[in-house]
């Protein structure tokens, strides 16, 4: 008798509350009409609203003037032309300050990835004095202001003899790097269980086949979105990389070069798109990948 | 020939800064036994274990492994192996290759260590689960695959660090007989740490009872329990009633107490050692007493109290009685031999209590 009626039981209900539902909607729809219906959420999505268009409205102005068929950046648009992407590859010098930045960047990327795994294993590991201390230390290029940094870097490489070039730049952006791979990489290990490598030490492996059998391959989705940041770090850098720079400049300090000349405006509009939509690509692809490697992992940490 | 001293712990101590997690513990563990560590959160226990694996060096005193000081022997070069309270099943690889892991340096051939792979995988009742994903195991399944892990390395003792406290009471109690018999089988030392008393009754040869950092008996399940050396472990074990007293004198093989609450008690119950005069505690367990709603004709321990509360649980049931001289109720515990729907009598109603002289045990106060 119940297992009958139960389900039309249930149906009804579902029918009361479509037909709720049905008498709700326009009744929203007339108070909208009436005025505005102001809610407690209402400031605040006002407020992200005029935050979001903050944010990106005067990013969009980058690849529509790429696009605008004359040297001055200025509404009304004259037409479309693909004047100034023809103008970018065809620049020698810009495509060897790309080919500097992807060297110095990669290099970068590793060197402050290796060095923040080990800082960060350190630190998610093992005890020991000053800890706290070391970390303040290490974490310090971050507050330290950039122009401060290069005029001191500049010094001391002036005061060693190291002639100014690639190099250089490379170590100083290691140098603010590693704060953020750090900080990636210990969040990273400290999501995963310590006691996977004790097991492993318990199971015959040394330390160092642990870190590899074990600590690397957990830590990988960590490592790639380290590999990631820190090449963006660099990949962006200015101040130091002005600062630092020999004969060789990097894309930063090219396209200041460039800003110069009002002529080639548009082309540096032309490039920075380019670029955006080259970090938009990297960061989505970093974090599917972030994802996929999270995924099975965070369904076995119970 | 199997050791006695298979494992010997001698004045071994760990100290984090001024917290002495292990205090000075002296004791052997024989080969193949199945020896477990109880205590609560915090006894030190899970260091003791640590210890053991190398995962903590000791402070003072030295560890013994078959005769081997393990002072500085890192744990990936100790006999031991250890299943950890979350398994810690490496998430990145397979059943398969999570069982296989240990077996690297083994010398085996791959075929080899397939074939011993699959053996350990029938051993734990999960044949055909190797390709599996550790994700892809519940925490009982896990728990096995741990197990597998560490046995398979053939190690001379088997460490295992609270391996059922994840999992539910019916899988619990089922694992617990599992694991005792497959200790049986294999004939491995195993170091089992707990915090259950019941877990560690069912499955120890010998059990430490551990209270801040010191061990404060050793004895198998029975001997503990009625036995008890120190007021710890006779209110740890179980439940008790402690009594206050004094010792008044002796009569042959008894000893006469005056108790808070009793009255003139004997005693016979041997083991325990206790002074010969002044204060004692008197313990006796609930299940010692028997129960009556009218007096009785003994010319035993006795003493009459009113009913406080009682509670039927099926198999017993539980009553509190409260007797004059002591605050607290007494616990008595009766099993339902009988069908009985109505036995739990009233409210303060008179009951009577009787206990053998040999029920009552003596202990230092």
């Amino acid at each position: 008798m119940t297992d009958t009626t139960a389900p039309g039981g249930s149906l009804t209900a579902q029918k009361a509350a479509q037909d709720q539902r049905g008498e709700e909607a326009p009744q929203y729809f007339a108070s909208k009409h009436e005025g505005y219906h102001w809610t407690a959420e209402a400031p605040m999505f006002l407020y992200a609203v005029w935050y979001l268009a903050f944010l990106y409205i005067p990013v969009l102005f980058l690849p529509l003037f790429s696009f605008n068929d004359s040297i001055y950046v200025a509404f009304p648009l004259k037409g479309f032309s693909l004047e100034w992407y023809g103008d970018m590859v065809s620049t020698q010098q810009l495509l060897e300050a790309l080919a500097n930045s992807i060297k110095v960047g990669g290099a970068v990327a590793v060197l402050s990835t290796i060095l923040g795994l080990f800082a960060a294993k350190a630190m998610t590991r093992y005890v020991m004095p000053g800890k706290g201390a070391i970390t303040a230390f290490i974490m310090l290029p971050l507050v330290v202001p950039g122009i401060i940094l290069g005029i001191s870097l500049l010094v001391i490489t002036n005061m060693v003899g190291m002639e100014l070039s690639l190099y250089t730049i490379g170590l100083a952006h290691t140098l603010v790097s590693v704060p953020f791979a750090m900080l990636v990489l210990i969040s990273r290990l400290e999501g995963f269980d310590k006691n996977l490598e004790e097991a492993s030490l318990d199971l015959g492996e040394g330390p160092f086949r642990t870190f590899f059998r074990v600590t690397l391959p957990l830590a990988w989705p960590g490592i790639l979105a380290s590999l990631l940041l820190t090449f963006t770090i660099s990949f962006d850098e200015f101040i130091l990389a002005f600062f630092l720079a020999g004969n060789e400049a990097t894309l930063p300090v090219y396209i200041w070069s460039q800003l110069r000349f009002p002529s080639r405006l548009p082309m540096v509009l032309a490039l920075g798109a380019t670029i955006l939509i080259f970090s938009f690509f990297i960061v989505t692809v970093a974090e599917v990948l972030r994802r996929r490697g999270v995924g099975p992992q965070s369904g076995s940490a119970i | 020939m199997a050791r006695d001293d298979y494992i010997s712990m001698r004045n071994t101590s760990k100290h984090f800064g001024s917290v002495k997690a292990v205090d000075d513990v002296t004791f052997d563990i024989g080969e193949g036994e199945f020896f477990s560590l109880l205590g609560a959160s915090g006894c030190g226990k899970t260091t003791l274990l640590r210890m053991l694996a190398g995962f903590e060096q000791p402070t003072l005193g030295n560890i013994f492994i078959d005769g081997q000081p393990q002072a500085g022997v890192p744990p990936h070069h100790r006999p031991v192996n250890m299943v950890f309270q979350n398994y810690a099943i490496f998430p990145h690889l397979n059943v398969n290759r999570n069982i296989a892991y240990g077996m690297r340096k083994s010398g085996l051939s791959k075929a080899e260590i397939d074939r011993r792979v699959d053996e350990m995988l029938d051993l734990i009742k999960l044949p055909g689960y190797g390709a599996r994903g550790a994700h892809q195991l519940s925490g009982g399944q896990r728990q096995r695959v741990a197990l597998a892990r560490a046995l398979i390395k053939q190690p001379k003792v088997l460490l295992l660090d609270e391996p059922l406290g994840a999992l539910d009471k019916k899988l619990r109690e089922q694992m617990q007989l599992e694991l005792r018999a497959l200790q049986r089988d294999v004939g491995i030392t195993f170091v089992f740490v707990t915090h259950d008393q019941e877990e560690a009754m069912t499955m120890s040869d010998r059990i430490a009872v551990m209270s801040l950092g010191k061990v404060l008996q050793i004895d198998s399940p029975a001997r503990l329990y009625e036995v008890p050396q120190v007021k710890e472990v006779a209110d740890f074990i179980g439940t008790v009633n402690l009594f206050e007293g004094a010792i008044k004198g002796r009569e042959g093989d008894s000893t006469i107490v005056d108790a808070e609450g009793l009255g003139t008690v004997r005693s016979t119950a041997s083991g325990a050692e206790a002074p010969e005069a002044g204060p004692i505690t008197v313990a006796i367990r609930p299940e010692k007493f028997q129960l009556t709603f009218s007096e009785p004709e003994t010319s035993g321990n006795m003493v009459t109290g009113t009913m406080q509360a009682a509670a039927y649980l099926g198999d017993r049931s539980h009553y509190y009685v409260t007797v004059d001289g002591r605050e607290a109720p007494i616990a008595v515990a009766a099993q339902n031999a009988e069908r009985q729907l109505s036995v739990l009598g009233q409210h303060h109603e008179r009951v009577w209590l009787t206990w053998n002289d040999d029920s009552a045990l003596l202990l230092t106060a």
